[in-house]
């Protein structure tokens, strides 16, 4: 199925968010997740499971001023 | 530190060190490490983007960062507009451990003034969800006290342009501010060398924020040494009380007993 991930197109098989930061090789602790627009909670990563169309913003600290 | 009776106080939360830094601009790792322990900070600004998805070997920020030692102020560079700004506190506050954020909305490319305006807008959402808020704003005493007013924990006015090294253009106008809030008022961008440190604290100003004065020196780890100094030297100055100034001489030995 297909998602926009961080902008960008990509094409997945079902599965949930926590399980999607795994494969992308992302320590969820170090993350925070956007789902269509929402803030999604770390609790809730194991328990959502990503869908057709479903947009996605993963974010992380880096330095700035 | 000997000055220890004088903690700067932000929402309740007490700090020893009154110059706060970036972690933006350094030329690896190592160095920015380096440089904030020379710094003496505690409070160091991050930014919030996007994680690389396609390059998985990039070494993280917090990999060198000791959140044990450091409380981290994430902030919202970048951000045009209220709504923007608001979404990144979210993710922020989401992505760290604490609710401190650095509020900024830019209005301009070229000068990254603040669009006060969006700015407000923003502060009155995010103080309502909870947030501490630390806004960067312009050196005007009246958008300082609405920032206040919204409840904001500090107010940051800028010193002039980010990364311009301009200084404390308008010392007169940081004077009204401090008299017209009582929030923390920190200076925040602008600042170029330690004299420029020393004159806003001298002012009154509760602390300073910088990161190109630092990371864009030539050496950044012996100018975040002069920042730390001149940050309290500044302070120990203001509150010594200084002499003021006159225009005619006062001599300073005495006029009995000269040889004639």
């Amino acid at each position: 199925m297909n998602i926009t991930i961080n902008g960008e197109a990509a094409s997945i098989e079902p599965l949930s968010v926590l399980d999607y930061l795994c494969q992308l090789g992302i320590d969820p602790r170090r993350v925070a997740v956007e789902l269509n627009r929402e803030i999604l909670p770390k609790g809730a990563y194991p328990d959502t499971a990503l869908k057709e169309g479903d947009s996605l913003e993963i974010v992380h600290f880096v330095g700035g001023g | 530190m000997p000055e220890n009776n004088d903690k700067l106080v932000i929402a309740g939360r007490e700090f020893d060190s009154r110059l706060m830094v970036g972690t933006g601009k350094y030329a690896d790792f190592p160095q920015m490490v380096a440089a904030i322990e020379a710094s003496g900070a505690q409070i160091i600004t991050v930014a919030v983007r996007r994680v690389n998805i396609s390059d998985r070997n990039k070494e993280s920020l917090l990999d060198h960062i000791d959140l044990k030692k450091y409380t981290l102020l994430p902030n919202t560079a970048g951000c045009y507009t209220a709504e923007d700004a608001i979404r990144t506190c979210r993710l922020a506050r989401e992505a760290g451990l604490s609710d401190f954020v650095k509020l900024e909305v830019l209005g301009d490319e070229q000068t990254l003034f603040p669009d006060n305006e969006e700015l407000l807008k923003a502060a009155a959402v995010l103080v309502k969800e909870g947030f501490t808020v630390l806004p960067y704003t312009s050196d005007d005493p009246i958008v300082c006290r609405r920032l206040e007013d919204l409840g904001c924990a500090a107010v940051m006015p800028l010193g002039a342009p980010i990364g311009s090294g301009l200084g404390i253009r308008n010392p007169y106008n940081m004077r009204i501010i401090l008299d017209t809030v009582k929030v923390p008022v920190i200076v925040d961008a602008g600042v170029g060398t330690a004299s420029d440190a020393a004159i806003a604290m001298e002012l009154g100003c509760h602390g300073v924020l910088m990161n190109t004065g630092i990371a864009g020196a030539k050496d950044p780890v012996a100018m975040a040494l002069a920042m730390n100094l001149a940050v309290r030297a500044g302070r120990l100055a203001y509150r010594a009380g200084r002499i003021p100034m006159k225009l005619h001489a006062n001599a300073s030995s005495p006029l009995a007993g000269l040889i004639a």
